[in-house]
């Protein structure tokens, strides 16, 4: 236990070195790490967004809705190959996650399978208690659409959040539907929340002139149509407050290329959006086919506006007008241009955090930590004298190489962070405590100056790892059950009680035998 | 340097074992209420659990006028809006219940309580919480403190044997329990922070006992023919100068984060405080007296074997 080959040695100083090197690091301005060779690793602390400010958003996005809509795309596409291939049917519709048909006739159960699995072929034939054949997602391809509704959902969340400039947004995947934005600095997310509260889904499709509203209300809705109020926020006086709208959709957001707020000739705000060259294509043979009649522009499942198709519109380009404000055509611009989410989503958890309460949070847990690092080194003086000194010694290269392992691994330092350093600062000494007590006892049992504190060392050290295993248990629990703050506070307490580990075990054993090989005592001042 | 103070330079001589039984019916007592309270009163479970929202306001100048504020909100028809002054006349706490109508609802109702109060404030907290997470939470949480117990039960028992498993769990469960007493009697916020303090608490508590335990060992190889009554005493004496030296050198550190920490994380030092209590009491008087009941193995061997492996 007293001996310490040189290497053992030279590796606990460079340890601390480095450590102490790293800590200091967060104590420097950006400006000073700048000036740092290019070579220098700088890794710093983040401070999360309960100590910096900034908003904390967990959204849901709504499965149930991205699956809805792919079955009646799948019966959309379905419904013109069974008309063709004379196979009639009852009922053709989306029950919950499944597509039921009801055929005339049985016996072309078989042909439809067939048709539907060359529309997707992921679709799982079966049927339901009234013989009506159902059509369903398989297990894996439900999977994949979740997995990539959520892959899109955040490319598309980052698009919208990097339009309006806020800087170095955190967007992850949590769990099987849910996503967490991070938004440091931003004490007011509700423009952010609008932005991510609309899907931006954008069609456009004819409005069937052939029933009016009210009739289609009571009961006359044509098959493939479907009825759709006016965008209140955008109604025009005047303007019908419902419309009956084919669910053929002539071209969507997907074909556009651009899309930017701009001015009419009566000076109104406007959205100018360009179509790719498929979508000007599409819209350009549309137009043509019905001058005369009127087309609608469809947004979220709302009407923003009806023109009447005058003439055949080649440009690939156009304007939707509405009753806009600049910042509400400057709004549905930027959706436009980021895109439509694959599904709805719904903040189910928000946190924000203003700048002043952050710094006093930092204030805060700064003065309790070092009153509380105070406390115990003055304590440890006390009752231990030179080893207490020791012991502090210790403390300090442990506080070292926690801030730096927390840099290293790009931590997130939180408020219950910082009490997890103060706290972890108090339960570091025990070690100190264990292996001095310790030797004050083989003292008392007579034992020679080197073999107290030989045995000292040794004894106390199965006690100390079997106190710490279990302490980490329950760090790594916390850990698990932790979000944000509570996980701030599960990283640095586990990874005080490894660094309070190895100070304690290697960094103070060393200063004692230095003392002992410089001194050589006759007795122990303990 | 010599030290200032020596604590305990001879190992004192209390008779923890002849007390013991005092010890058990302070225990219960102690538990006996908790789970009166807690049936009673309850937990007054943050939002973090119940969902809602809470929002920390100050005023840009002048003090607070909670009466005109809460007007205002309750004009809402949100429910039952309480407003608190925190830490300073001018900065002001709200609460607001779990809004009906799922997890939109509550965003929509934070949105108007800003718009109604307008921009004479600074808005320095906002937190909404649907009732889905808080659900889970619950669920997670009840699951990670049932966990860490039963983990650290096993490693108690893996290291030792099981008798000092079944002193472990039982004390661990009383801090816990007592714990969740304290803070139904006092009506604390319980929110994710405290029940990260609990769960800190089980982990304190236990490295307490393990010390204890591992001396228990120790003198059991040690000295065959004491009484286990003599034995457990000469231990825990033994040990009782580290035990209260680490448990003030902790208690200090918690007791600056509770006076200078600020008021968001006072339930958890209150956690944490009561929990290094409760964990040395226990230590002393319900672990290690419990081991009288359940008589660990004399002879050693099966210790030393799982030593050997």
């Amino acid at each position: 236990m007293l001996k310490f080959q040189s290497w053992k040695t030279s590796l606990v100083m460079a340890i601390c070195a480095i450590g102490v090197i790293l800590a200091s690091f967060n104590l420097m301005s950006p400006k000073t790490l700048a000036l740092m060779p290019s070579w220098v690793p700088t890794p710093r602390i983040s401070l999360g967004l309960d100590l910096q400010g900034g908003s904390h958003l967990l959204l849901e996005i709504d499965m149930n809705s991205v699956i809805a809509e792919r079955l009646n795309s799948v019966v959309e596409e379905l419904r013109p190959q069974l008309i063709k291939n004379h196979i009639g049917y009852t009922e053709l519709t989306v029950h919950g996650n499944q597509v039921v048909i009801a055929l005339r006739n049985q016996a072309q159960s078989d042909a439809v399978s067939d048709l539907a699995r060359k529309v997707d072929s992921s679709l799982q034939q079966g049927s339901d208690s009234s013989g009506a054949v159902t059509l369903q997602f398989t297990d894996q391809a439900m999977l994949a659409r979740k997995r990539s509704a959520i892959e899109q959902s955040i490319e598309i969340i980052r698009r919208r959040i990097d339009e309006t400039g806020t800087k170095e947004p955190t967007i992850e995947s949590e769990g099987d539907d849910r996503i967490l934005v991070q938004l440091p600095g931003i004490d007011n997310p509700e423009h952010v929340k609008a932005l991510l509260g609309r899907t931006a889904k954008m069609t456009f499709r004819l409005v069937d002139m052939d029933v009016t509203p009210q009739d289609a209300q009571h009961g006359a809705l044509p098959p493939g149509d479907e009825l759709l109020p006016a965008d209140d926020h955008v109604k025009r006086e005047g303007q019908a407050s419902l419309y009956v709208i084919k669910r053929h959709i002539l071209v969507d957001g997907q074909n556009l290329t651009d899309a930017q707020a701009s001015f009419d000739n009566n000076n109104e705000a406007v959205v100018s959006f360009k179509f790719d060259d498929i979508g000007a294509r599409r819209f350009g043979d549309a137009t043509t086919a019905n001058v005369g009649k009127l087309f609608a522009i469809v947004l979220d499942n709302k009407v923003i506006s009806a023109p009447v198709i005058r003439e055949p519109i080649l440009g690939g380009s156009g304007q939707i007008s509405g009753n806009f404000t600049v910042q509400s055509a400057q709004d549905l611009a930027l959706l436009l241009r980021a895109g439509a989410l694959p599904a709805p989503l719904t903040i189910i958890e928000e946190r924000t955090v203003g700048p002043d309460l952050g710094a006093d949070s930092i204030r805060a847990g700064t003065t309790a930590s070092f009153v509380a690092i105070g406390l115990v080194a003055a304590f440890m003086v006390l009752f231990y004298g030179l080893f207490g000194i020791y012991a502090n010694i210790a403390l300090f290269f442990n506080l070292c190489l926690l801030l730096a392992a927390l840099s290293i691994l790009g931590a997130t330092l939180t408020l219950p962070g910082i009490a997890g350093i103060a706290l972890t600062m108090g339960m570091a000494v025990d070690a100190n405590v264990l292996v001095n007590e310790r030797i004050r006892e083989e003292v008392r049992n007579g034992r020679s100056v080197m073999s107290a504190i030989d045995n000292g060392f040794s004894r106390a050290y199965a006690t100390i790892i079997d106190a710490n295993v279990t302490h980490l248990i329950a760090g790594a629990f916390l850990f698990e059950l932790g979000s944000g703050p509570v996980k701030g506070f599960a990283v640095t307490l586990c990874l005080g009680i490894l660094t309070s580990l190895f100070t304690t075990t290697m960094v103070s054993r060393l200063l004692v035998v230095w003392w002992l090989r410089r001194t050589r005592p006759k007795t122990i001042p303990i | 340097m010599r030290p200032v103070i020596v604590f305990l330079r001879e190992p004192p001589k209390f008779p923890f074992v002849r007390i013991h039984r005092l010890g058990f019916m302070l225990s219960l007592l102690l538990m006996v209420v908790s789970a009166g309270l807690l049936a009673t009163r309850g937990l007054n479970f943050g939002i973090d659990f119940k969902g809602g929202i809470v929002m920390e306001v100050k005023t840009l100048s002048g003090n607070a006028d909670l009466d005109q504020m809460r007007g205002k909100l309750n004009g809402l028809g949100l429910g039952e809006v309480a407003l608190q002054s925190f830490g300073a006349p001018n900065d002001v706490l709200i609460r607001l219940p779990r809004q009906e109508g799922g997890d939109a609802a509550q965003n929509r109702a934070a949105e108007r309580v800003h718009a109604t109060l307008g921009n004479g404030y600074d808005y320095r907290r906002t937190e909404v919480v649907g009732p889905k997470v808080g659900g889970e939470l619950i669920r997670a949480g009840t699951i990670a403190t049932v966990l860490a117990t039963l983990a650290i039960a096993g490693y108690v028992w893996f290291r030792f044997e099981w008798q000092f498993g079944i002193g472990a769990v039982f004390s661990l469960f009383h801090d816990v329990f007592t714990a969740l007493g304290l803070f139904s009697a006092l009506q604390l916020e319980f929110n994710l922070a405290t029940l990260a303090a609990i769960l800190t608490i089980a982990g304190y508590s236990i490295n307490d006992k393990v010390v204890i335990f591992d001396r228990v060992r120790e003198n059991l190889r040690k000295y065959k023919s004491l009484p286990l009554k003599d034995l457990l005493d000469l231990s825990l004496n033994e040990t009782l100068s580290r035990t209260l030296m680490t448990s003030t050198v902790t208690a200090l550190a918690v007791l600056a984060l509770l006076i200078f920490g600020g008021a968001v994380i006072r339930g958890f030092s209150a956690a944490m405080l009561w929990g290094i209590v409760a964990g040395t009491y226990s230590s002393l008087f319900l672990a290690a007296p419990l081991l009288l009941y359940v008589k660990p193995r004399r002879s050693g061997e099966k210790a030393e074997a799982i030593k050997a492996k």
